[in-house]
């Protein structure tokens, strides 16, 4: 049985889908048709819910998530807000603020909209909201109609207005964060949720009882935040039969520094691990502003984005440029090996049956250490790689020490670029050193066309990454060298 | 009615929310707090079913056999249908044939309806509609516009339209270019999916709740199919969750497929489109292929053109004819050609046929004349603003290439004050300086006028009908022709009734569009929704205003002039009473309080055998002036400030028409830059959901947007309160974010040269025509 609130009533579920999601069961079984389906697949925010989860240290944290590629199964001990939480006027600032402002057109993609704007402002602190984050909260929400700019006031607005609603308003948790009494009492242990039909759903709440399952369904499919594999899902009309949560795991969710490392759980939301890792390698922070959005990286995880074993993934580069180490547990106990042996093929991994990612082990840095990390895409928002480039490059008086060249988008998995690291080892750091490097490329990658890019593009701007990094070595402070540098 | 409602007058004050101000959208707190209902959130019906189709995998093939066993079989699954099953018209192409609404025999893309399931859940309908076993005789399929254009493949006859001596002009032209582009197309991506509901009536008729733009083509589609006269069939619409032209015809199959099923299975049946069938199933944006050829003096003033536009249509003409013929009337855009000849083709291609999208052609044509001034300007070494203001329709120079005579010269003075409020010329000279010294970044800008003619070039469209009601508490109902997409119709016209009675907007209620309540309607599309049905609602209101007055003044001994309607009150002489006192008053006295209205609008024609006619009541004119910022070593960049002056003459509701104009502009720049179809070489389209398909999202907005409406425009001809239309123009003034990106790269060669930048311009065709800029340079300094 999962128990969890529902717009401050308890819900208690004996019998649920293990391939439901949250949108597909608000929508069909409870008939709360406001939270709508524009995508099914995390990328338009028509879905998105509000979760509360409570924290470490007993206050809630509110998230907006995609409800259409969430699982039911994940609410367990959790609080879940809809927009159905506000149907009574005067509403939230957000909503009389995009009334007023005329931040509705079809009014398709607004339940969504106010759903992420409501956390913002759940979540926002003393003082003035930036236009950051405005824009960092609406990421993962597309409107066709407004062109936006009147949802930007309307959050501007909105976020300098409180909200005071009744105690007994369906969302009023919100504005306290305190536990919600009805959960106190629910149970905590680990829980399997079976099928007639033979799907099962289980969430293990220790590390032994993971190993066990694994040991015992070694084709079973693990699920964190489940924003890729959820699409299986929805997209492709599968059924995954046997699931296995992380979510509740306390050794896979942590972020902690252990010596020279700053060691993430595998089951570690961006979100989670963000602030510790930007704290050492400040160049993740611009790269995760534009992995997926805010509703992605509240729910994604680093050991989902590496057991994905995308060729396009956003963190493996950059981890294998710091020569991160991958740990992974299984029957056999626990292994380490460096993230970049981890890749075999095109969707293809050393992971063994019934092993799992642990965590994973990231360097800090050393003197005159610096990592650059430079991604490219379509759109700046909520869009996959056409090519990653992430570069750790020691540079002493001017000469190349040492480098670690990895790339996203330029083969079947994400990968060294052997030549052009020795171009530059041992050489000064200037315009012709560049210049070797920059055709020692084509020796390393032959990518892929497809609907990202083509494979000359890939080729070409990869090399030209290289010179932004030189560039960037090189440049003043305050200097603008990309167009994300404009606010 | 026996009793009267009780009466509680408010005090008189002045009518609240008339026509001209900016009155929130009516639905705007319903949509705020989730409780506006679209088609999926509609209470299910007793015994509902769900339907999904299944695909033909190719382009072009013959069926040679169809196994659908394991469909039938699959669990939840009550019915399937095939073309064979279907009682009546097969074909619903809704201007010419071509569309058959389930595959007979032969299949024409990939993504082709070729059977219908109904199963008692969407999942177990999806599940079964994959398990199909086709086999197929394949032919030869034709995917691209160029591939077509050589075999002169066309779903319909080419169009010409030429004035004077074209070729003459062009060979004695002291300057002469001439260039070529692909223009792509484009995914509404209407953030609520195709959807209908169809329910079975008595009398073997059909009920049919539509998310659609023409809710009578549905009626009339729905009844063909099922072999029904047309009153058997009522559709219905409350409101989209977006259309863009996306609802205009490519509803119909929608409903029609819900309809067989419910049919079939005397079941309602719901049919919801999931993304990815969404976007695989219906047409979309035309890509185009054109070419210009154009002679000019050394002052860049056009002296002859020659320009040739081709659209892909897809497998059949759905809306094409007139589509290309738009863009062909587009060409132009603002610009007088003088000596000119436009060419129209209609491509016919082995994929999904395109349809209707917010411009409908419009746009795609006025790509190539707008592509040529930016080339004539890097040729005389001018700012691209002057070539373009130079070349604006003037008083005479004021006959278009097709004979219309423009008669309201707008844009002159249009853009001369977003010259001066955009601060053109010192960010001109800031702009050159800057890239002078910035080796990797830089800065575009570029100021683009738009001339767009409203009206359908359909004569016949140009019609709207209207149902006013007056109830006996003073509250007043209409219901007309136009649907509710967000564009804010409903509000704009209960604005006008509003106003016409001098009443509150609280009393106005605008309700669902029905086809029983308004027959025989238009499609709310061509941007004419407020301009017809305004009208229409109008005509009924002032019908019964003659009726109401002359109703007070015999009653009340007075003269006709002597009763006045003003400040929720009625005057009559010296006797003053309440709205709905006077109202109930009629009432007593047996007066009708309700009407019909209905507006045809005046003087258009066209005749497309000689090309020449005036198919345009007016043009709307807007202009957009955008500066961007480009990385030369990635080709990505960003809007970093757009200036938009629009004239929506006498607005109706100010607010909501910058809505349409801010969004229109956005969906116009995501269409010219991230917005990229991709289809494999087998005519596959392989860009299926917005993880591959990238429309604007937040951050894509210009951090300076800045958007007027002109000032002291009213329209002078007889619109609806002098207002002009706003739904499909601004999305041209996207064209002002592709020129300054064609600018920014021309810095590279210190503005001499400009390469062809095909659209959408994603980062990998900016940085193409980047480094074709840096060769050309390498090239000149080697010659130099």
């Amino acid at each position: 049985m999962i128990e969890f609130l529902l717009n401050g009533q308890i819900e208690k579920l004996d019998q649920v889908d293990p391939n439901l999601s949250i949108l597909e069961w608000l929508r069909t079984k409870m008939r709360l048709t406001g939270t709508k389906e524009g995508c099914a697949s995390g990328d338009c925010g028509a879905c998105t819910v509000i979760t509360g989860t409570p924290g470490p240290r007993g206050s809630t944290c509110y998230q907006a998530i995609n409800s259409c590629i969430t699982l039911l199964g994940s609410l367990h001990g959790k609080e879940l807000i809809t927009i159905e939480a506000f149907q009574q006027e005067p509403g939230h600032p957000v909503q009389s603020n995009m009334v007023e402002k005329h931040g509705a057109q079809c009014g398709f993609c607004t339940p969504g909209i106010v759903m992420s704007l409501a956390a913002l402002h759940a979540n926002r602190k003393e003082g003035e909201t930036s236009n950051g984050q405005i824009l960092e909260a609406l990421s993962g929400n597309l409107c066709r109609c407004t062109g936006y700019r009147p949802i930007i006031e309307a959050s501007h607005q909105a976020m300098v207005e409180e909200w005071k609603p009744d105690s007994d308003h369906p969302a009023a948790a919100m504005t306290n964060r305190l536990p919600a009494p009805e959960l106190a009492g629910i149970h905590q242990e680990s829980f399997t949720l079976n099928t007639p039909q033979g799907t099962r759903y289980d969430s293990p709440v220790s590390l032994e009882e993971l190993r066990t399952l694994r040991r015992e369904a070694p084709d079973s499919r693990l699920v964190a935040g489940g924003t890729d594999l959820m699409l299986e899902i929805t997209q492709q009309l599968r059924t995954l039969n046997h699931l296995i949560s992380l979510e509740r795991i306390p050794e896979l969710q942590g972020c902690t520094l252990d010596g020279n490392e700053l060691v993430i759980g595998a089951a570690a939301t961006y979100q989670r691990f963000r602030a510790s890792l930007c704290e050492l390698w400040p160049a993740f922070d611009a790269m995760l502003d534009r992995l997926g959005s805010l509703q992605i990286r509240n729910r994604g995880t680093l050991g989902g984005n590496i057991a994905n074993a995308s060729p396009v993934g956003d963190m493996p580069p950059p981890l294998i440029a710091l020569g991160a180490i991958l740990v992974l547990d299984g029957p056999k106990g626990e292994r380490r090996l460096p993230l970049e042996a981890f890749f075999q093929g095109y969707k293809q991994t050393t992971l063994q049956p019934g092993e799992f990612i642990h965590s994973v082990r990231v360097p800090v840095p050393e003197a005159n250490e610096t990592l650059y990390i430079y991604k490219v895409s379509k759109r700046l928002d909520d869009d996959i790689s056409a090519v990653l480039g992430a570069f750790r490059l020691t540079v002493d008086n001017g000469v190349v020490r040492a480098c670690r060249l990895a790339f996203g988008g330029m083969a079947a998995i994400p990968a060294r670029a052997a030549h052009a690291e020795a171009a530059l080892t041992g050489q000064p750091w200037n315009e012709e050193t560049l210049q070797t490097a920059m055709t020692a490329l084509a020796s390393d990658f032959s990518p892929l066309s497809d609907v990202r890019a083509s494979s000359g593009y890939r080729l070409q701007v990869a090399g030209n990454l290289l010179r932004r990094t030189l560039l960037a070595s090189t440049s003043l402070p305050g200097e603008q060298l990309m167009v994300t540098d404009y606010a | 009615m026996r009793k009267l409602p009780l009466n509680t007058p408010a005090p008189a004050h002045s009518a609240r929310g008339l026509a001209g101000h900016s009155v929130k959208h009516d639905s705007a707190w319903k949509h705020v707090s989730g409780q506006a209902r679209y088609i999926d959130d509609m209470p299910t019906p007793e015994g509902i079913l769900h339907a999904a189709v299944g695909h033909s995998e190719q382009a072009h093939a013959r069926i040679v056999s169809m196994d659908l066993d394991a469909v039938r079989q699959y669990p939840g699954v009550i019915a399937v249908i095939t073309a064979k099953d279907v009682p009546g018209h097969l074909d619903i192409g809704p201007v010419f044939p071509g569309d058959p609404v389930l595959a007979d025999n032969i299949v024409e893309y990939i993504g082709q309806p070729v059977f219908a399931v109904a199963a008692t859940s969407h999942e177990a309908a999806r599940k079964a509609a994959k398990l199909a076993k086709v086999e197929y005789e394949t032919l030869d399929a034709v995917v691209t516009v160029t591939q077509a254009l050589n075999k002169e493949f066309f779903v319909r006859p080419s169009q010409t339209q030429q004035r004077g001596q074209p070729d003459q002009a062009l060979a004695q032209a002291p300057n002469r270019l001439s260039g070529e582009q692909f223009v792509g197309g484009q995914e509404h991506f209407y953030l609520e999916g195709q959807a209908s509901l169809a329910e079975p009536t008595e009398d073997r008729g059909m009920f049919v709740h539509t998310s659609s733009q023409h809710p009578s083509e549905v009626q009339k589609l729905v009844a063909e199919v099922l072999g029904l006269p047309i009153h058997e069939v009522h559709a219905e619409v409350r409101r989209m969750g977006g259309g863009f032209g996306g609802k205009e015809t490519q509803a119909a199959p929608v409903a029609c497929i819900a309809a067989l099923l419910a049919n079939a299975t005397n079941r309602p049946v719901k049919y919801r489109l999931s993304r990815p069938d969404d976007m695989i199933q219906t047409g979309k944006r035309h890509d185009f292929y054109n070419t210009y050829d154009i002679g000019f003096d050394d002052d860049g003033l056009i002296l002859g053109a020659d320009l040739m536009v081709a659209g892909r249509c897809g497998n059949s003409p759905d809306l094409s004819d007139a589509i290309v013929d738009r863009a062909m009337f587009h060409a132009d855009n603002a610009y007088y050609l003088d000596q000119a000849r436009v060419t129209g083709h209609r491509c016919k291609t082995h994929t999904v046929s395109n349809t209707a999208f917010r411009g409908f052609g419009g746009p795609q044509g006025m790509m190539i004349i707008e592509h040529a001034m930016d080339d004539i300007a890097r040729h005389l070494g001018r700012d691209p603003l002057d070539i373009r203001k130079l070349n604006l329709y003037r008083p005479g120079r004021d006959t278009t290439h097709y004979g219309q005579t423009i008669e309201q010269h707008v844009l002159p003075e249009l853009l001369e004050k977003l010259e001066a409020s955009s601060d053109y010329r010192k960010r001109r000279s800031d702009i050159t300086a800057f890239n002078q010294s910035s080796p990797i970044l830089k800065h575009g800008l570029a100021l683009t006028p738009v001339k767009f003619g409203i009206s359908f070039t359909a004569k016949h469209l140009n019609q709207a009908g209207a149902l006013v009601n007056i109830y006996t508490d003073g509250s007043i109902q209409v219901n007309h022709g136009g649907t509710e997409m967000g564009q804010g119709l409903y509000i704009k016209v209960a604005q006008v009734v509003a106003s016409a009675f001098q009443v509150d907007i609280e009393r106005v209620k605008v309700s669902a569009t029905r086809t029983d309540k308004v027959p025989n309607t238009s499609p709310t599309a061509a941007s004419s929704g407020s301009d017809l049905n305004g009208m229409a609602a109008l005509d009924a209101c002032e019908k019964l205003m003659a009726g109401l007055t002359e109703f007070a003044a015999s009653h009340w001994s007075a003269a006709p002039e002597d009763v006045t309607f003003a400040d929720n009150q009625v005057q009559i002489n010296d006797l003053t009473m309440s709205w709905e006192t006077f109202i109930q008053s009629a009432y007593m006295n047996r007066i009708p309080l309700s009407s019909s209205g209905f507006y045809a609008t005046p003087k258009i024609h066209y005749d497309p055998k000689t090309g020449t006619g005036h198919p345009f009541l007016y043009y709307s004119n807007c202009a957009a002036c955008s500066e961007v910022v480009v990385d030369t070593l990635t080709g990505e960049y960003r809007v970093m400030r757009t200036d938009i002056l629009f004239d929506a003459g006498r607005s109706l509701n100010p607010e909501i028409d910058i809505g349409q104009i801010e969004g229109g502009f956005v969906q116009g720049m995501g269409w010219l830059t991230t917005e990229e179809l991709v289809y494999s070489n087998d005519g596959k389209l392989l860009t299926t959901g917005p993880a591959n398909y990238k429309i604007p999202a937040v951050s894509d907005c210009p951090p300076d947007l800045r958007v007027g409406l002109l000032p002291n425009s009213p329209n002078r001809e007889a619109t609806v309160f002098h207002s002009k239309a706003v739904g499909e123009p601004p999305l041209m003034l996207g064209i002002a974010v592709w020129s300054a990106l064609r600018d920014a790269v021309s810095s590279i060669t210190d503005y001499r040269f400009s390469p062809p930048l095909d659209t959408p311009a994603t980062p990998e065709r900016v940085l193409a025509a980047i480094t074709a800029c840096q060769a050309s340079q390498e090239q000149h300094k080697e010659s130099a």
